[in-house]
């Protein structure tokens, strides 16, 4: 019934069967938004989060988003400025998905303050000492870059295209498409660092707190770093997903392992930083405030040293040695479980530098306080996965995400 | 330094707790939460969640009897300078400057209007001094006529802390000016807490004043971001540089120790 609104020589499955998934997945959408009117409505009391716990689920799931919605930036900024041509074939995608992480970044953002009829008063208070002012700001302005760059496909939707006006303007946007990238590449790097920022220049936290450059401290550079890393693995597992899901190839291998390859280079070198980071901070600027690298980590129920073998180990060096090694990369299983890995491993990271970073008791007769979030949080944290699919399902169904698919997947009557 | 000077002479409130003195009646919280119109809910069991801009620990040497020994804490926002004026944890960091550092008075204001409940600032916190309002303030009946009218009371969704009572201040300058003053008294401006503690073991003062008992106590230390000179008094965290004025006494060591984090193998390092 829609066929005339799906892209030319591909094959897309019945409107029923599609319609009954979308249903599917707009009743847990649904559910997010109930959680999240009750937010609004009734406040913040609906969540488990306390005056210890002042940051958690949400201000995680944020941080988490945004590290791997990662990939549409520095994609963006491999194709376009780099000059690496192949990833053309996964830079709507890429985009895409950082369209999808950033919409639901502001979205959870906007939940998070409890009363979003205030959350102007970031822009308009504006203190630029904080770090989160230029993450509002920065945030802002990527997200409408992502607009930017998202409209051109949307506007190469079959139908749409054949408005001259739309086709022109799809065109002419693709042409600029490079400056776009450049203000996104530039954007990301400062407001992925300001992410950073705002868990390492808290001084009166030791766990969190990083020396550095003048008033960046060292997870500035660090989150950039691991966002651009982590960020296009995050793209390729999604690929992987949907090639899995709608039983076709849609991307060549060898784009996939360019991608793949660079990723594995980045988190390799990041991971080292990273390392070399730990140590400073265990060895130096946590002893100058009166710990040690296992008080961080002991008398408590559930951060324990494991997390850090998890985050460094598991979700870094694992998976980056997998991607840098030729026989890592075209071994499927392998593949998909360095992938996998890294993007538990950079969550693990957001998280650690959200929620540990507020267990942490820092006055000697303090406590560590623990949390489980309600269901009103996990309702509210699932409604932008939910409204991710439902995007992705759309946009595939209608829009040419993928330029080898036709080519991988001949249609023979 | 002329009359003039004198009197544009940056103030510094501040605080001195005596410790050994405090029995932890909690008084200071009680008078805290009345003269603040501080919002309480019906069910006050989850501590972590209860709005106590004036808060007393319960601190032990962790020893057994007859070795065993208590201590009270009260806890009020500290009121930090941070390592420049005005670098406090929370201030720095409030994106909407809804928190702001009074180089006049030394006071951290909370400017509740501007507040939109990030809550970066009770992260940037160490000393949980801040708190975020869960609910509306809902008073019992009739209460509502007892609130005090020179505090402003908080709506849901935004974050509070101890002002130093602040509306105090202000009553006492207003005071002032009217009887054509310019300089208050020691005695003209105290806090609530200040006043309520039975046992006296709070005082209130102009830490830059040299006349004012606080000052005499602490013995602040300008070239050391006003370390206490005196060698019973220490501050809280005093080695993580957030640079509080609120100052603790304390004849026992131990006590003393407490108020910051040691390595094990490290010396108490005191002045
Ligand atoms: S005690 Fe906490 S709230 Fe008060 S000034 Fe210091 S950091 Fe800010
Ligand atoms: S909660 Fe309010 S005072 Fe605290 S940082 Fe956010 S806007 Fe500033």
């Amino acid at each position: 019934m829609d066929s005339a609104l799906i892209p030319k020589g591909v094959q897309r499955c019945s409107l029923g069967k599609f319609t009954l998934f979308i249903g599917a997945v707009s009743a847990v959408l649904l559910w997010g938004v109930y959680a999240m009117l009750l937010c609004w409505l009734k406040g913040l009391n609906q969540t488990n989060m306390n005056d210890y716990y002042g940051f958690a689920l949400w201000i995680w799931a944020d941080l988490a988003v945004i590290a791997l919605g990662g990939g549409a930036f520095f994609t963006g900024f491999l194709r376009y400025i780099v000059g690496k041509n192949e990833l053309k074939n996964i830079i709507n995608y890429a985009v895409l998905i950082g369209f999808i992480c950033y919409s639901s970044a502001l979205l959870i953002l906007a939940i998070d303050i409890g009363q979003p009829l205030r959350g102007w008063f970031i822009f308009w208070h504006a203190n630029v000492h904080s770090m989160l002012t230029e993450v509002a700001f920065c945030l802002s302005c990527y997200f409408g870059v992502l607009t930017i760059e998202y409209i051109p496909l949307v506007l190469e939707n079959r139908q749409l295209n054949k408005v001259p006006f739309f086709h022109n303007l799809a065109h002419n946007m693709h042409e600029v498409m490079a400056v776009f990238a450049a203000t996104g590449a530039f954007l990301s790097f400062f407001h992925q660092g300001s992410l950073g920022g705002v868990a390492g220049v808290l001084f009166g936290r030791p766990f969190a707190y990083r020396e550095g450059v003048f008033i960046w401290p060292w997870t500035f550079f660090l989150f950039t770093w691991s966002a651009a890393a982590y960020g296009p693995c995050f793209t390729l597992s999604l690929t992987k997903l949907l090639e899995k899901v709608s039983g076709k190839k849609l991307v060549k291998d060898n784009v996939v392992e360019l991608l793949a390859k660079i990723s594995g280079w980045m988190i390799i070198t990041y991971i080292i930083a990273k390392i070399a980071d730990t140590w400073y901070w265990a060895a130096v600027t946590a002893p100058e405030g009166g710990f040690t690298l296992m008080d961080f980590y002991s008398n408590n129920p559930l951060y324990g040293i494991w997390i850090l073998v998890l985050e460094i180990v598991i979700g870094g060096i694992i998976p980056g040695l997998i991607l840098i090694t030729e026989t890592g990369r075209k071994n499927k299983f392998l593949l998909i479980t360095a992938i996998i890995l890294a993007c538990i491993g950079v969550s693990v990271n957001r998280w650690v530098m959200v929620l540990q970073v507020m267990a942490v008791p820092v006055m000697s007769f303090d406590i560590w306080a623990m949390y489980i979030p309600s269901w009103q949080e996990v309702a509210t944290t699932i409604l932008p996965v939910a409204y991710g699919v439902i995007l992705v399902a759309l946009s595939y169904r209608y829009l040419p995400i993928f330029p080898q698919e036709r080519e991988l997947n001949p249609i023979t009557d | 330094m002329s009359k003039a000077q004198e009197h544009n002479k940056a103030k510094k409130y501040g605080m001195v707790i005596d410790l050994d003195k405090c029995t932890g009646c909690g008084a200071c919280m009680v008078a805290c939460m009345a003269e603040n119109n501080v919002p309480f809910k019906k069910d006050e069991s989850d501590k972590l969640l209860s709005i106590t801009w004036m808060k007393v620990y319960k601190l032990t040497n962790g020893k057994d009897f007859p070795d065993a020994d208590i201590c009270y804490l009260p806890r009020p926002c500290q009121h930090c300078e941070g390592q420049h004026s005005g670098h406090s944890p929370c201030v720095s960091v409030c994106p909407a400057t809804a928190t702001d550092y009074s180089t006049d008075t030394g006071i951290v204001s909370q400017i509740y209007t501007r507040c939109f409940g990030c809550r970066y600032c009770m992260a940037a916190c160490p000393y949980h001094a801040r708190h975020f309002n869960w609910w509306d303030p809902v008073w019992p009946a009739g209460m509502e006529k007892m609130l005090s009218p020179d505090v402003s009371v908080r709506m849901r969704g935004i974050v509070e802390k101890c002002s130093f009572c602040f509306h105090r201040y202000q009553r006492a300058k207003d005071k002032a000016y009217m009887e054509d003053r310019r300089e208050l008294e020691e005695h003209e401006y105290q806090t609530a807490c200040t006043q309520a503690c039975p046992a006296g073991a709070i005082i209130f003062g102009d830490l830059n004043n040299p006349d004012h008992e606080v000052h005499k106590i602490a013995q602040p230390d300008p070239g050391h971001h006003g370390r206490p000179k005196n060698p019973n008094a220490f501050r809280l965290l005093e080695r993580l540089g957030t640079n509080p004025k609120v100052y603790y006494l304390s004849s026992r060591e131990w006590v003393r120790k407490a108020g910051d984090n040691y390595l094990k193998t490290e010396k108490i390092n005191k002045h």
